[in-house]
This record gives C-alpha cells, structure tokens and sequence, in this order.
C-alpha cells in the first residue's frame, strides 16, 4: 500500500518547527507504525537527509517511550493500543496520516517527535514510593492482599507513562497519570502508611506542570492501558479526605 | 522508581522545571481552594447547590398552569417562607445570599480553572479528532457566560423591573401579570428558550461531572449517571421552556 506522511519537523527545542510530507509507496499492511517511520527514515539516510526523531524502546506496548498524536488521535485510531502496537492495517491505501508530536506546555518537544516528558518523572518522585522494612526476607504473604484491591492496584498499575492522557486531554491534564500512580499504591496494604501524604504531594506536584480536569473522558479514551477514569475519582475524593487526615496528627510536622 | 542522578552541565538532561508555584497560606480551607482538585469540589458543591436551585425554581413555576391566583399565592408564599420563625422575606433575603455565594465561588473557580487550563495547554497543528468529548462538555466556557448573562437578564425582567428588559406595564407582587407581559414579546420569550437551551446543556454536562470531580462516582453506576445527567437537562429545559410557549399559544394568559 502507497501511505503519505505529513510529520512535525523540528531540529531542536528553540527551533521552528514545520510539517514536511514524505511518500512510502511500498507499505506492508503487517508493519507497525514505527515499521513505516524506520523505512522512511531509510529512505532519508539514503537521500542523506535528517531522519525523522522518534521515541521509541521496547515495541510491545510495555515500556511508554513511543507515543505520536496520529490524524489528531493519541496513538492512532486503534484503542487500547500504543504506536508501535498500531498496524498499518489499520489504514487504506492511499491514505494521508498527519504525525504531531504530543502537545502540552509542560512536554516541550525536544526534536521532531520527540518531547520531554520528564515532569511526570518529577510527579513520581514527589511520591511514588513506599516504605518498605530492609533486613532479612520477610515470610511469604505475611502482608494479605485482598484479590479486589490487587486486580484494582494491577489495573491502576498498567500505566506505562506514555503521556498520551496528556496529549489527549483538551486542558492538558495529567490526572489519569497521575491517578494511575497513586491508586497503584493506595489500593495495597504496602502503600498505606504514605497514603495521604503521597495524595497531597503528588496532586500538588501534577497541578505545578499541568492543566485541570473538566471530565471529557477523552484521556481514558486515548490510553493504551485503557485505564479509566474512575481512578480519577478515587483521586479527588483522596485529596479532600487527605486534608482531614494530615490535620488529625495534632499538629505533627508532616515526614519529608 | 529510581531517581537517577542526571549528568550535570547537559541542559538537555534537566527535568522541566515547574510552570508555576503555589504559595501555601497554612489554613487548609483555603490552600484547598487554591488547588485545582480542590476548586473542582467547590464547583461542584455549589453545582449542586445551584441545580437544586433551578429544579425548584422549576417546579415552582409550575403553578403558572393552575392560574393567577395560586402563582401570585406561590409567589407571596415565598416572602412568608419560615415565618415567624423570621420576619417576612428575610429567609428568603438568607436563601438569595446562599445563592449569590454559591454563583461568586461557582464562577470564580471556573474562571481560574479556565486561565490555568489555556496556560497548560499547547494547541495542535494537526485536527483534533476527540472521541469522549462531547458538545456539552466542550461548550461548557459559553453556555456558563450565556447563562449569567441571561440571570441578570431575567433579574431585570422580572424581579427589579428594570426597562427594556421589563416591560412598561411591570408592577411589584403582580407575578402572574408581570410574566405573562413578558412573554408576550416573541423576541423575549426566544431569549428564554435559547438561554435554557444553553442551561440544558450546562446541566447535562455538569450534573455527569460532578460525581467525578467529588469522587463519589462508582462504575456501577457510571451509566446511570448518564441518565440522571440527562433527565435532569430534559427536566429543567422542557419545564422552563413550557413557560414561554404557552404564553405564546394563550395557553396561559
């Protein structure tokens, strides 16, 4: 199949970016997407032209390095997947697919497709930890885990960190992110001693870099762990429940 | 996650830095209401509030159908509200501060949330193909303006009389009369329609978002709040637009 690409050009952070069209006349429909920018990006070495900078690591959907906005789409048209899980199956000959990069004050783009999406990083860092006890192994399933809560915490913990919520969301938001981490500890018996200090932390830290929620529901859509955004909920009446807690401790100093 | 120790000297290994600080005031009520989560809980709080507000403003009117004398009866009923445990109309003078309240804290959190957002957001060169949003959901920064605009809109008709937008003929107490001159401006009775037709839409959008935004949603009944959204929108513009249609057909005169 014969696909056109329209993709973001853009040689450095400061620089001017603009969208440039680039022919693949020989596509196989079992390629993925990022199948389709390699051989593209062959084309260009051969032509001894820049090729097109893309993120990208493990091309199973695990690791949430790749991540383009496709035809105005997160990851594409196909849902539940990440762009290297996208085929081009999934498109007709002929077609014209526009590529962007993620767009959100906080993600600048670094090059071309590429964008810095290290604020999430700093979201987990503020509070994306539990303490755990060093010392000899502690006995097996010494701690109970209610199967609900670990299928919820699993569910939760699916995200990937591809920030395609983000890119999604017309606020530019990081809400199902940031929700996603908290939930993925505040649903286990590990995660509770910084439970309520982790809410506030992490909330404030997301609300440094990122937009509020006004509940499109689009950044559910648009992930490819399908996380929902029920976790959100959790999160907000999290927060409000944290202000009671944190002042319950007589006047204590908060840890950290 | 490990928090690696990023080379110095390489500008381009630099985490982003923040995009804004909130300075924390130390009384929590009002730390939490310069959180953006917590902004969201005062929205839909006073959402709440305000969706009573209308419902029973709604079903008060109702009283238009069974004629002059109950509406006007309904009409002095509220003045008398609690009496005597209160003097005349000051309940109801406690009930109109508790809404002007809830309209200050509802409007200036959207009004902030809206600037925080548009600075968050970076625009797409490429259309935006959205999926979940909806018109509702996505006109909620006009039908929200349209909806004041139309209150004071409303105030002026029907509450302080005030010309043009009362009508020559205005006159204290007389309830039924004053809304049956109204409406009896064809151009007056479409401002009503249209502007419960953007209040229909607000609700719609509002009454889905705010079980979500207190977090006290629960996907078992995520589909019903759909439905609660959607009859309450029915409700409210079906009901409010009755009032001018019928005085249009002489159903009411």
């Amino acid at each position: 199949m014969r696909i056109t690409l329209r993709v973001w050009r853009q040689p450095g952070p400061e620089a001017q970016g603009e969208f440039r069209t680039y022919e693949a006349p020989e596509v196989s429909e079992d390629m993925s997407f990022l199948e389709l920018i390699d051989a593209v990006n062959e084309d260009l070495l051969e032509k001894g032209e820049e090729p097109i900078a893309c993120d990208s690591d493990c091309r199973e959907g695990i690791c949430g390095m790749c991540g383009v906005m496709i035809n105005g789409l997160p990851h594409g048209p196909s849902e539940g997947t990440a762009t290297c899980q996208l085929h081009m199956r999934k498109f007709q000959d002929g077609d014209l697919i526009e590529v962007e990069p993620w767009r959100a004050a906080a993600f600048p783009v670094i090059r071309d497709l590429v964008v810095d999406r290290s604020a999430f990083d700093t979201i987990i860092e503020s509070g994306g930890y539990v303490s755990v006890s060093t010392g000899s192994a502690p006995d097996a399933n010494e701690i109970l885990v209610p199967k609900s809560a670990s299928d919820a915490a699993m569910d939760a913990a699916a995200c990937i960190g591809c920030g395609a919520c983000v890119a999604a969301c017309p606020n530019s938001a990081a809400q199902l992110f940031t929700s996603a981490k908290l939930a993925h500890l505040n649903l286990l018996p590990q995660g509770q001693p910084e439970r309520w200090d982790r809410v506030e932390i992490m909330v404030d830290t997301m609300e440094e870099f990122f937009g509020s929620c006004t509940n499109h529901g689009e950044c559910e859509k648009a992930c490819p762990k399908e996380i929902t955004i029920d976790f959100i909920a959790m999160m907000n009446a999290d927060y409000v429940k944290s202000k009671f807690k944190n002042r319950r401790r007589l006047g204590q100093k908060k840890a950290g | 996650m490990l928090t690696e120790t990023r080379p110095s000297g390489d500008t381009s290994q630099k985490p982003v830095p923040p995009r804004r600080q909130r300075e924390k005031s130390g009384i929590w009520l009002v730390d939490f209401y310069t959180s953006a989560v917590g902004k969201k809980w005062v929205m839909a709080i006073t959402g709440i509030g305000l969706i009573g507000f209308v419902l029973s403003h709604m079903v008060g009117n109702l009283k238009v159908y069974a004629g002059a004398e109950d509406f006007d009866h309904y009409a002095e009923f509220l003045r008398e509200m609690l009496v005597p445990i209160f003097p005349r109309t000051v309940f109801l003078w406690l009930v109109r501060g508790g809404l002007v309240m809830m309209f200050v804290f509802h409007i200036h959190s959207a009004i902030s949330l809206a600037r925080l957002n548009l600075q968050a957001n970076a625009s797409y060169a490429t259309k935006r193909d959205y999926v979940a949003a909806n018109f509702a959901s996505r006109t909620m920064r006009w039908t929200g303006p349209i909806i004041l605009l139309y209150l004071i809109f409303h105030l002026a008709d029907l509450t302080w009389g005030v010309e043009p937008a009362a009508t020559a003929v205005f006159e204290r107490g007389e309830a039924y009369a004053n809304l049956v001159a109204s409406f009896e401006r064809p151009v007056v009775a479409g401002i009503y329609i249209v502007a419960n037709l953007a209040l229909g839409f607000h609700l719609y959008h509002g009454t889905w978002s705010l079980f979500q935004s207190l977090g006290v949603n629960n996907p078992a009944y995520n589909t019903a709040r759909r439905y609660l959204a959607g009859g309450v929108a029915a409700a409210i513009v079906i009901g409010n637009c009755s009032f001018p249609i019928a005085v249009l057909a002489g159903v009411v005169d």
